[in-house]
């Protein structure tokens, strides 16, 4: 119990964020088009694509001399980079679609 | 007061994927909020590199650099390159890598907080839900690009799920409780974790496949989430909190425009257990048309109906059915296109693919606004559509899709379905519609026998 305490305590401001950003998200989407739902779903993907900033933090706090940390991390900040390039221009080119119309 | 500026633009980045979210869900404004949304993202990936504190050496920045560069080009050409109807696969694919992406850093930073057990709990957490999201992905992934072709259930598979996610919570804990720093421990939940994603996804049905990619894109979302609270990075906690809530509220959505509660997408059998149910399905006679006859009963129509299905978009046809479109609105006749929510393999998909091929937006109907125009419609052109047009989905409690929202194509006087085959649909049900009086096949793959009603059509100048 007084470790949940400690947590809270000391994590305060990021369970602020937490609680907050699952309003906004759930807010933000509110009443999308079903013709919108895949490209929504694309863009949303890219956007979770900032766990490769997690990779970098993480690659830039190895030791050099780490080579299994260093060879994963690299992985890791190949397959985020990946997910949020890939993510975005697949995204772009499905709305290129929907632009053309006019 | 490098600090202060990093936090300046990774809050700047958290309010782009905010507004570009809610940009994403208008048509008008939808390409802006993607761009904004990347321009947050490439800000928040410079500002790690720049505002590191303490010296890093050269070897590190340089795989960083390679590794971005490497991901940049292979991204990007992959998505450029891709046909848009092996588009749902691709997001897919992308989402996986997004977990992956997530499971590694668990498996990394795991030795460096041994004994710290919040932080273990947190890092743990996200190794499990990132490696359930990347083995779920490129399952979904292989199922959405027919590599597996069938659902793959095994005896009991609801229970054994069940008790393996559970094993893994379980496992989880105690690795915390014990604050074991052994790496064995952590390899072997790693493994369940991986394998409880294939088990997850290798019973469900590939017609809820979008679904699940919703709901493995929010758990990427939740993962990314946990990193964030791990370094402490409040860009990766705001962004994937986010694509967590949204992504599941989106879940949530499709499920509605499907009228199949998550709870059945996840441990409902589609499609099994119903096989009896559809050998003593419809039969009867079916009656075929050539392109030579369907020419001549559309040039003297009013009104047509095309209702798009997956079948037109495998077979390429969006351009030939512009094609026909303009044809017979020379000709005085009206068409217009029904789009059911789950037209083609995601919802949207099918917007966009006749988006590519120029047609109208005004001319894509949604599925309330046209089912009481079709009383009044003439010819109603199926092509390559099955379930969404089942009327077993209204009169047969027993089908697998009693209660889906259909188009109400019976309506119509005539009802021309184009098939390359009797084979049921992607639910793997009979579909009683061929056999009716006012219906019509016309077999034969989409965009060759279109291409014939075209030049028939023009032949009748």
């Amino acid at each position: 119990m007084n470790d949940l305490i400690e947590f809270f305590t000391i994590n305060k401001e990021m369970i602020f964020i937490v609680i907050l950003m699952i309003f906004v998200g759930v807010e933000v989407i509110g009443k999308v088009p079903a013709v919108l739902h895949t490209p929504l779903m694309s863009g949303a993907n890219a956007i979770h694509g900032v766990v490769v900033v997690g990779a970098i933090l993480l690659m830039l706090n190895t030791q050099p001399d780490n080579y299994l940390a260093l060879g994963l991390g690299t992985v890791a900040v190949f397959l985020g980079t990946l997910n949020v390039v890939g993510g975005f221009v697949v995204t772009d080119r499905m709305l290129e679609m929907f632009k053309k119309k006019k | 007061m490098h600090l202060d500026i990093q936090h300046i633009i990774y809050l700047l980045s958290s309010v782009t994927f905010i507004l570009g979210l809610k940009m994403l869900s208008n048509a008008k404004t939808a390409k802006n909020g993607n761009s904004l949304a990347a321009v947050g993202m490439i800000a928040a990936m410079i500002t790690a590199i720049v505002f590191q504190e303490g010296a890093v050496s050269s070897l590190v920045y340089g795989l960083i650099f390679a590794a971005i560069a490497l991901g940049t080009v292979v991204g990007w050409l992959t998505a450029k390159r891709v046909q848009m109807t092996k588009m749902p696969e691709l997001v897919s694919l992308f989402n996986g890598m997004g977990g992956a992406c997530a499971a590694l850093i668990g498996l990394v930073e795991f030795h460096h907080y041994v004994g710290d057990s919040m932080s273990i709990s947190v890092i743990l957490a996200g190794m499990v839900i990132g490696s359930v999201s990347f083995t779920g992905s490129m399952i979904a992934w292989a199922k959405l690009n027919g590599k597996i072709k069938n659902a793959i259930r095994f005896p009991k598979y609801n229970i054994l799920n069940t008790i393996i996610l559970i094993g893994l919570f379980v496992y989880a804990a105690w690795m915390v409780w014990t604050g074991t720093g052994s790496e064995m421990h952590l390899y072997v939940l790693f493994a369940a974790a991986l394998g409880y994603g294939i088990l997850f996804v290798l019973p469900i049905g590939g017609a809820d496949m979008p679904v699940v990619i919703s709901l493995l894109n929010s758990f990427t979302g939740l993962a990314a989430a946990f990193g964030g609270f791990l370094y402490g990075n409040q860009v990766m906690l705001t962004g994937g909190i986010l694509v967590g809530s949204a992504g599941t509220l989106l879940t949530l959505v499709m499920c509605k425009a499907m009228n199949r509660p998550l709870f059945n997408v996840i441990f409902g059998a589609f499609g099994a257990g119903t096989t009896a149910a559809s050998e003593a399905g419809p039969q009867g006679n079916v009656k075929e048309v050539g392109p030579s006859d369907l020419a001549v009963q559309l040039n003297y129509s009013k009104k047509v109906i095309i209702v798009p299905g997956y079948g037109l978009a495998v077979a390429q046809a969006q351009h030939v059915i512009k094609e026909l479109e303009t044809i017979l609105e020379e000709r005085g006749v009206e068409v217009s296109y029904a789009i059911h929510p789950v037209a083609g393999r995601m919802p949207g998909h099918m917007n966009v693919l006749l988006a590519e091929s120029n047609v109208e937006y005004d001319k894509l109907k949604e599925m309330d606004d046209i089912n009481p125009e079709f009383a009044q419609t003439d010819v109603v052109l199926v092509v390559g559509a099955n379930d969404v047009v089942n009327p077993a989905a209204k009169t047969d409690p027993s089908s697998p899709i009693y209660g889906m929202p259909i188009l109400d194509v019976e309506n119509a006087k005539a009802c021309i379905v184009n098939k390359r085959s009797m084979k049921p649909g992607y639910a793997g049900i009979e579909n009683e519609l061929f056999f009716r009086d006012k219906t019509q096949m016309l077999f034969g793959d989409a965009k060759k026998v279109l291409s014939e009603l075209v030049a028939e059509l023009k032949a009748l100048d």
